[in-house]
């Protein structure tokens, strides 16, 4: 296909206006779990009714659309469904302008010098594009809005930490990430997913950590030691009792997961990115002529 | 739980006899701002620069007319910590597309002073406030309604009206002061006059499950 710029806004279209269905029933589950008339309960109410308002509307489900990010696998140079990685980035700019345009998108990038927000969602490092090349022969992008509120909460940690007695070790990770959980109180619109890489360098740790968000809620991670710590992390965090918007409640982060970098001898990071509520992906796959929207 | 109806100008009785835990509903015009507003409004009407003279003499003079407006507009009204997504109509008027709260936190070193100066009634956000606002609560008579964070389609259907903008082209479309009428805003006030702030609450039993989770 030559010009993907019109599919590119239809998936920038999807990721901004609905949540993908495991997220949206997370939220039911955690809405029937807490207390009637409480305060928690009221904010999910609130939540899943925005959700149905702007599914129907046509509108953005948070004003936040935040940075997009855009994961892109390409067939490997030479191979049926190659693509120019410039070719690509020029289309999803173009992409990004007009659903700026259209609404879809608040205009979301500032200069951090003048203070200016360019208007269209495009600047320096902005949107942010990951490209890599795959064994296989259709093209797949990937795309995550991360706003802003939640981005503030994340955090990266040196172990160890003397302060938590945090060593350089699995139970080390355990106790910065509940640490994390508790220092962002609602703040990052809990309850939220938690995307967690131990190891790499500071760098990579992050950009690690956010692609935990491209997981579906319900898989298991092929790591025995990573599954049951996410499933541990899940239960604990829940047990500080910060609740949907920090209002008290059974749901803090309804998703815990977890990806480990080999790291430098000196290093041991934790990177914990915290993903609000509006845990906004959609993907694409383009096989020869055939756009499929996941 | 009952629901109270909070309609703009908002008496100091009114906001008073608010206490933490109440959903409100809020009808009114009100004005949103954010962390360039925050700035703005401290650095160029409340505390301008040294030397230039006393009082609104020292506003430059090309940031009198928002001056006025904005205190016209803020006393006995809130200040809605909220960057919009907006659309232009062909008519030329705005509409809120969608219009969630933003994490208020960031305006701590701000706001007391911006609650005295302008004779706020309240602040709408997410995440709660710190001591100093608290303080400025109880003192000033103000109270802290926390909008359920990201709901923000929902939110835009309770705005019925974009009155005008301010500083529009200054700070860009997020961080502009947009002048809104609301109808049934829903809201749960999270810090009140009496100086309880649920955040404070949730603040410290998550420390003590946490302490007991770590082994603290």
């Amino acid at each position: 296909m030559d010009n993907l710029t019109e599919p590119f806004v239809e998936l920038i279209r999807r990721a901004a206006t609905d949540l993908p269905s495991d997220v949206e029933a997370a939220l039911r589950d955690a809405r029937d779990r807490e207390a009637s008339g409480s305060a928690a309960e009221g904010a999910l109410n609130t939540i899943l009714e925005n959700v149905a308002i702007a599914r129907q509307n046509d509108t953005p489900i948070c004003q936040d659309t935040g940075v997009p990010i855009f994961t892109i696998h390409v067939p490997r140079a030479g191979r049926e469904g190659c693509a120019s990685t410039q070719a690509l980035r020029d289309q999803i700019e173009a992409a990004v302008a007009k659903a700026t345009e259209q609404a879809y998108l608040r205009p979301n990038a500032v200069d951090p010098v003048t203070g200016r927000n360019s208007g269209n969602n495009l600047g320096e490092g902005f949107p942010s594009f990951h490209f890599q090349e795959w064994d296989e022969d259709y093209l797949r992008v990937d795309l995550l809005l991360k706003g802003g509120g939640s981005e503030n909460v994340s955090t990266q940690v040196k172990l160890p930490h003397a302060p938590l007695d945090a060593g350089r070790d699995l139970d080390g990770v355990r106790k910065v990430v509940l640490d994390a959980v508790y220092q962002a109180q609602g703040k990052g619109c809990a309850p939220g997913v938690l995307g967690i890489a131990i190891g790499s360098d500071r760098g990579g740790g992050y950009v690690h950590a956010k692609e935990q968000f491209l997981r579906p809620l319900d898989d298991t991670n092929p790591q025995p030691a990573l599954a049951e710590l996410e499933e541990r992390l899940l239960r604990e965090c829940n047990e500080l009792g910060i609740g949907p918007m920090g209002f008290g409640g059974k749901t803090t982060v309804f998703g815990v997961k977890i990806g480990a970098y080999h790291r430098l001898p000196a290093c041991y990071f934790v990177s914990i990115a915290y993903m609000c509520w509006a845990c906004r992906r959609a993907a694409m796959t383009v096989h020869a002529e055939e756009v499929t929207f996941q | 739980m009952s629901v109270k109806e909070l309609t703009v100008p908002i008496s100091e009785d009114a906001v008073r006899s608010l206490h933490v835990g109440d959903t409100v509903r809020l009808s009114g015009v009100i004005v949103t701002g954010r962390d360039a507003a925050h700035k703005y409004m401290i650095e160029t009407f409340v505390h301008p620069s040294k030397g230039a003279g006393q009082g609104s003499l020292a506003v430059p003079e090309g940031e009198r007319a928002v001056y006025r407006e904005l205190k016209r507009l803020l006393r006995e009204s809130v200040i809605y910590h909220c960057g919009p997504v907006v659309r232009q109509r062909d008519d030329g008027r705005w509409e809120f597309v969608a219009a969630g709260p933003t994490t208020s936190i960031r305006e701590e070193a701000y706001e007391p002073d911006i609650i005295e100066h302008f004779g706020l009634r309240g602040v709408i956000g997410k995440g709660g406030m710190g001591p100093n606002t608290l303080r400025a609560c109880r003192e000033y008579g103000a109270a802290y309604f926390h909008a359920v964070g990201g709901a923000a389609s929902l939110i835009a259907d309770a705005v019925q009206e974009v009155v005008t903008v301010y500083k529009k082209d200054a700070f860009g479309v997020p961080e502009a002061f947009w002048v809104i009428r609301l109808e049934d805003f829903p809201l749960v006030v999270t810090m009140d006059t009496h100086g309880k702030s649920i955040h404070d609450q949730v603040e410290a039993a998550s420390k003590a499950a946490l302490d007991r989770l770590i082994g603290n």
